[in-house]
C-alpha cells in the first residue's frame, strides 16, 4: 500500500462527485492510500489571487502548513483538481523563491498557530502519481475489461502541464503521458491537438461569449477527430465542457454531443467496476451511447436527459462562423506515437 | 520551467507605475524584462476579446499610463492558462501580472465591467464565511445580480445538475474557521503595510 497526503478540493463534494467516487474506487484497486489533509480550506481558485496576493498565499499556506504537520513517511501532497494543484504548487514555489514572502506568510500563519517551511511537501497531481509512481504496467495488470474500440480524446487542460514547475511532463503543449495511460486501458487515443488548451475556467460565469468559444474549440476538435468522448483530469474542465455544452450549442447554433468523463471513471470501467459506483450517469451530456460502442451498459439515471442517447441530432440552422475565423482551419500536426521522437 | 528570479530588485525608490505593478505581483514577476516581442498575445486564446494585447499593456505600464491600464479589460479576459508564460522568451510570469492588475483595478474601483470583480468578491466572501467554496450560493447570487436575462438559457443546465445530485445546497464549514479568519486578517494587514 502506497500512502500519500491528499487534498480533495471543494468541488469533490458537489459538482464533481463522480470524480470523488471514481478516485476512491480506482485507488482501492491500485493499492494507493490517500490520507485526506485534516480540516483543509478552499484553495481560492482563480478568484482570491485577483483580490489580494498576500491573503491568497496565506489561504493556500494554511493547507500546506497542515499537510506539513501531518506528513508521515510520504511528503507528496496529491491534488486531483488542476486548479487546486496549481495553487498549492504555485504558492509553495513563490514562498521558496522569495524568503521575504515566506517570512510574511509565516507571520500571517502564526495568527492561526501554524507554520510552513517552503518545499516541505511536494505537490503533485493524481495523474502524475498514477503514471509515474503506480506505473502503466501496474495499471495494465488490473485491466479486466479493456476499453477496446472506444475512441477517446485525451484532454489534459492547461494548468496541469503549465507553468510546469518541476518539468515533470514531456511537453508544455503536447505531452504524451495521458495518451499512454488511456492506451494502457485498451482504448484508442485519437489525435487531439487541443489537449492542453484552456476550457475558459470562470469565463462561463463572467464573460460567456469568450467561454463558449473556448468550449466550442475543444468540443469541435474532439468531434472532428472522431472521438466518442473526452477524458479529463479536472472538475472545472468537466463542468465547462459538460454542463455548458448545451448553452454553447444554442449560442453557435451547433448540435455537438461530446460526453466528457473523468479519467478515473474510464480506469474504473477498465478495472471492471460497476458503472454506477463510478458516478457514470451523472454527466449532463449523456455518455451511455459512447460507452455502448464497447458494450458497456449503464442503467438510466433517475431523470431524463435533455436529449435521449440515441436520438438523431435535431435539424439545426447553418452553423454560425465563429469569431476570428475567415476560412477553413489549418491542418493540425498529429501526435507522435510511442517510440517516435518528440520534436 | 525553472522560474528564474528577477535580476532587478524592486527598490521602491521613485516608485514608477512599473514598480507599483511589480510590487503587487510579488517581486518575482520579471515584468521589467519584457522585450515587446508579442509572443504572449499570439499565444493567448482570448486575445481577440482584449482591449490591448498583453505586450501592449506592458508597454503602457512602462509608459506610466495608470488609468488606461487599470481600465483595460485585458487582465479580466486572461483565462490564466499559462500558454504565454511558458512561451515567453524572457520568463515573464504574465498570468501573475494579470492577477496583480485585477487586484489593483478592484482596489482603485477602475474596471471596465463589474461582473468579474463581483464574481471574485462573492467567491472570496464565501471562503470567509465557510472556509470552503459554495457553488450554489455563488451561482445564485451571481446570476440574479448580473445574468437575469441568461436565466432561461441556463435553466436546463441548472435542472440537470440538480437532478444528477451535483448541487450541494448546504455549504460545508471547516472546523477552525476562527483560525483561518485570523490568518487572512493578519495577511491583509501585512499587505496593507507593505504597499
Amino acid at each position: 500500500m502506497t500512502s500519500f497526503l491528499y487534498y480533495p478540493g471543494c468541488s469533490m463534494d458537489s459538482s464533481a462527485r463522480a470524480y470523488h467516487v471514481s478516485i476512491q474506487s480506482v485507488c482501492a484497486t491500485l493499492g494507493v492510500d490517500l490520507h485526506e489533509v485534516d480540516d483543509w480550506n478552499c484553495c481560492g481558485a482563480s478568484e482570491y489571487f485577483s483580490i489580494s496576493l498576500t491573503r491568497a498565499q496565506a489561504l493556500v499556506g494554511r493547507n500546506l502548513a497542515i499537510a506539513e504537520r501531518e506528513k508521515n513517511g510520504s511528503d507528496t501532497l496529491v491534488a486531483a483538481c488542476s486548479m487546486c494543484y496549481l495553487n498549492l504548487a504555485k504558492t509553495d514555489h513563490q514562498l521558496a523563491e522569495s524568503p521575504a514572502t515566506a517570512a510574511r506568510i509565516n507571520e500571517a500563519l502564526a495568527a492561526g498557530g501554524l507554520r510552513y517551511d517552503p518545499g516541505a511537501v511536494h505537490v503533485r497531481h493524481l495523474l502524475e502519481v498514477i503514471v509515474r509512481d503506480v506505473g502503466l504496467d501496474a495499471v495494465r495488470e488490473r485491466v479486466v475489461r479493456p476499453l477496446t474500440g472506444l475512441r477517446v480524446a485525451p484532454y489534459m487542460g492547461c494548468l496541469l502541464t503549465r507553468p510546469g514547475y518541476d518539468g515533470q511532463w514531456s511537453s508544455f503543449e503536447h505531452p504524451v503521458e495521458f495518451d499512454r495511460l488511456i492506451a494502457a486501458l485498451g482504448a484508442e487515443v485519437v489525435d487531439f491537438p487541443a489537449k492542453t488548451d484552456c476550457c475558459g475556467g470562470h469565463m462561463t460565469q463572467i464573460n460567456p461569449t469568450t467561454g463558449f468559444e473556448l468550449i466550442r474549440r475543444l468540443v469541435s476538435t474532439a468531434d472532428r477527430n472522431g472521438a466518442h468522448l473526452m477524458a479529463t483530469v479536472c472538475p472545472m474542465c468537466q463542468m465547462n465542457v459538460d454542463a455548458f455544452q448545451g448553452e454553447m450549442n444554442r449560442s453557435f447554433h451547433t448540435s455537438y454531443h461530446m460526453p466528457i468523463l473523468f479519467f478515473t471513471q474510464l480506469m474504473g470501467l477498465a478495472f471492471g467496476a460497476d458503472p454506477r459506483t463510478l458516478g457514470i450517469g451523472s454527466e449532463l451530456v449523456d455518455a451511455r451511447a459512447a460507452l455502448g460502442h464497447i458494450g458497456i451498459e449503464v442503467p438510466p439515471g433517475p431523470a431524463s436527459d435533455e436529449r435521449p442517447a440515441d436520438a438523431e441530432a435535431p435539424a439545426a440552422p447553418p452553423p454560425r462562423v465563429p469569431r476570428g475565423r475567415k476560412g477553413p482551419e489549418l491542418p493540425m500536426p498529429t501526435m507522435p506515437r510511442d517510440g517516435e521522437a518528440i520534436r | 520551467m525553472a522560474l528564474a528570479a528577477s535580476p532587478v530588485p524592486v527598490t521602491g525608490v521613485g516608485r514608477s507605475f512599473l514598480d507599483e505593478v511589480r510590487t503587487a505581483a510579488g517581486q518575482t514577476s520579471r515584468l521589467e524584462m519584457c522585450i515587446q516581442c508579442g509572443t504572449c498575445g499570439g499565444s493567448c486564446p482570448s486575445a481577440a476579446d482584449m482591449d490591448h494585447t498583453p505586450r501592449m499593456l506592458f508597454a503602457m505600464i512602462r509608459a506610466g499610463m495608470r488609468e488606461a491600464v487599470l481600465r483595460s479589460n485585458t487582465p479580466w479576459m486572461c483565462v490564466s492558462c499559462y500558454f504565454c508564460a511558458v512561451r515567453c522568451p524572457q520568463d515573464v510570469h504574465i498570468p501573475d501580472v494579470m492577477y496583480a492588475l485585477k487586484a489593483m483595478a478592484t482596489r482603485a474601483g477602475r474596471y471596465p465591467d463589474s461582473t468579474a470583480p463581483d464574481f471574485s468578491k462573492t467567491f472570496v466572501d464565501n471562503i470567509h464565511a465557510f472556509g470552503r467554496s459554495f457553488e450554489v450560493g455563488l451561482i445564485a447570487r451571481h446570476y440574479l445580480r448580473h445574468y437575469m436575462t441568461r436565466l432561461p438559457g441556463v435553466a436546463p443546465m441548472g435542472i440537470g445538475m440538480l437532478s444528477k445530485g451535483r448541487l450541494g445546497f448546504r455549504p460545508k464549514h471547516i472546523r477552525d474557521l476562527d483560525g483561518l479568519r485570523a490568518i487572512l486578517d493578519r495577511a491583509g494587514e501585512l499587505e496593507e503595510s507593505a504597499s
